[in-house]
């Protein structure tokens, strides 16, 4: 394995590795113990879109291990806006570092800058396509919570159509044999292509406008946000978002186990009532995407995780 | 006598190509597939939506004094992966040849999918489409994994 640019790299051996190398990283990602497995390693961060928490998880990944980053900075000041290639971009990252994280707008960027690079790619987003770190950590804190990845009943719901997220996890979940309901607006239903191919590889995929009505069935609902710019305008944006908002109230019959995820940043959404449930789970995802990542990084660059790590769990 | 009739409608060639079972009503787009519509340097005659007992109706090319090579041949599965292909040398038939897509269409077409990495054309890497389905013809972009849009992929030849 080269890089990390679709789900498709990754074999289900592969995912539980990885997942189990971050269980035992879980101490150095709290930084209650220091281990520099990536000490001399220069990680390259190339956001060429806004990035809060992918950016800055890798960043943090990297340097709890040891390993420093340089990043691409602001897209407006570097030589992109001069009309620099994608393709010279990396030749040029790819002599300065050991291994690269990239979003960009355009979709299929990452496949691209792999074609392109020497060192591994990260895909940390492309356009509406695929966010597979994004994934790890969302299958992280499903086994976290679940114990296992097989057999769920998983609604995604909110904006299906662009949300780069869902598409990743939609496929990964399928290959555990996870049941998927997904909820949306017709406006933001989940590509035609993808619902193809999930079906294809023997999916049970319902989709619904109903969240609510579905929700106890759930083992994990993962939301997203729905964007106002989608719509034609604010008033059918109120109609249709009101649906997909989550409140403490609506969860008085849902399983007891059942988790509540969401990629973040969240707006209105899931009504902050919700926090204090048992059922909240997207700080820890948030907290997860630094230990998805820190197994990811040593995977990408050949370096083993130690079986016993000093502070780790048993 | 129908087929013999048809062949007859243009003057048979001494050398050359004639790309023969044409789906009716695409020889224009596989003069443009071949770059023939642009290229002035060779007689191309053309029929079109003439009957054919295989095929209901067809059209045909006759290209002369060039022979195509197999490379360029390929590029015509994408409008006409039925078409026979005979290389005509002193009025005889040389050579037979059948159109071969392979698993994938490199360099020959631009991806369908607007936001694509591929739509800026100063990015230098080859435009890679990977051979889905070959009946009916199904293409996905090797880059962004968008199924391709056949209508319009005609459109975006390079």
């Amino acid at each position: 394995m080269k890089g990390l640019i679709t789900m498709d790299d990754l074999t289900n051996d592969d995912i539980h590795n990885i997942l189990a190398d971050a269980q035992r990283l879980l101490p150095v990602a709290r930084g209650e113990t220091y281990l520099p497995l990536l000490q001399g390693r220069i990680l390259g961060n190339l956001f060429f879109e806004p990035s809060t928490r992918t950016r800055m998880s890798f960043e943090t990944a990297m340097k709890r291990l040891g390993g420093d980053v340089v990043n691409l900075g602001d897209v407006k000041t570097s030589s992109v806006v001069k009309g620099e290639t994608l393709f010279d971009t990396i030749q040029m990252v790819d002599g300065y570092t050991d291994i690269i994280a990239m979003r960009h707008p355009r979709q299929g960027a990452a496949r691209y800058a792999q074609d392109a690079a020497r060192v591994p790619i990260l895909n940390g987003g492309d356009g509406a396509g695929h966010h597979p770190t994004q994934t790890m950590l969302d299958l992280f804190t499903i086994q976290q919570s679940h114990g296992t990845l097989e057999g769920l009943t998983v609604i995604l719901a909110g904006d299906l159509r662009y949300g780069r997220t869902v598409h990743s996890l939609s496929h990964a979940l399928v290959r555990f044999g996870c049941r998927l309901i997904f909820a949306s607006p017709e406006l933001l239903q989940m590509p035609t292509e993808i619902v193809e191919d999930l079906r294809e590889h023997g999916a049970d995929v319902t989709e619904t406008d109903d969240l609510l009505g579905n929700i106890n069935q759930a083992d994990v609902v993962y939301m997203t946000r729905i964007q106002k710019e989608r719509f034609a305008d604010e008033d059918e944006y109120a109609k249709v978002a009101g649906a997909y908002k989550l409140h403490a109230r609506d969860l008085g019959n849902v399983k007891s186990e059942m988790i509540i995820m969401h990629p973040l940043p969240r707006v209105d959404e899931i009504h902050p009532s919700v926090d204090a449930t048992r059922h909240a789970r997207y700080f820890e995802q948030a907290f997860n995407g630094v230990v998805a990542r820190m197994a990811l990084l040593c995977r990408l660059l050949g370096i083993e995780v130690p079986a016993e790590i000093q502070g780790g769990e048993a | 006598m129908a087929e013999e009739h048809n062949m007859r409608r243009v003057t048979a060639i001494k050398n050359g190509t004639v790309i023969d079972h044409i789906p009716s009503g695409q020889a224009l787009k596989v003069l443009e597939l071949l770059s023939l519509s642009t290229d002035t340097s060779v007689p191309v005659s053309l029929v079109m939506n003439v009957p054919s007992k295989k095929m209901g109706a067809k059209d045909i090319i006759k290209v002369e004094d060039r022979e195509l090579t197999q490379s360029e041949l390929d590029r015509l599965a994408l409008v006409a992966p039925e078409s026979s292909i005979a290389i005509i040398r002193a009025y005889s038939v040389a050579e037979k040849l059948n159109v071969n897509l392979g698993d994938e269409v490199r360099n020959v077409v631009r991806c369908t999918f607007s936001n694509c990495i591929t739509q800026n054309p100063r990015e230098p890497l080859a435009h890679r489409l990977k051979v889905t389905r070959t009946d009916p013809l199904a293409l996905r972009c090797h880059y962004c994994g968008r199924p391709q849009n056949m209508d319009e992929l005609i459109l975006n030849l390079l």
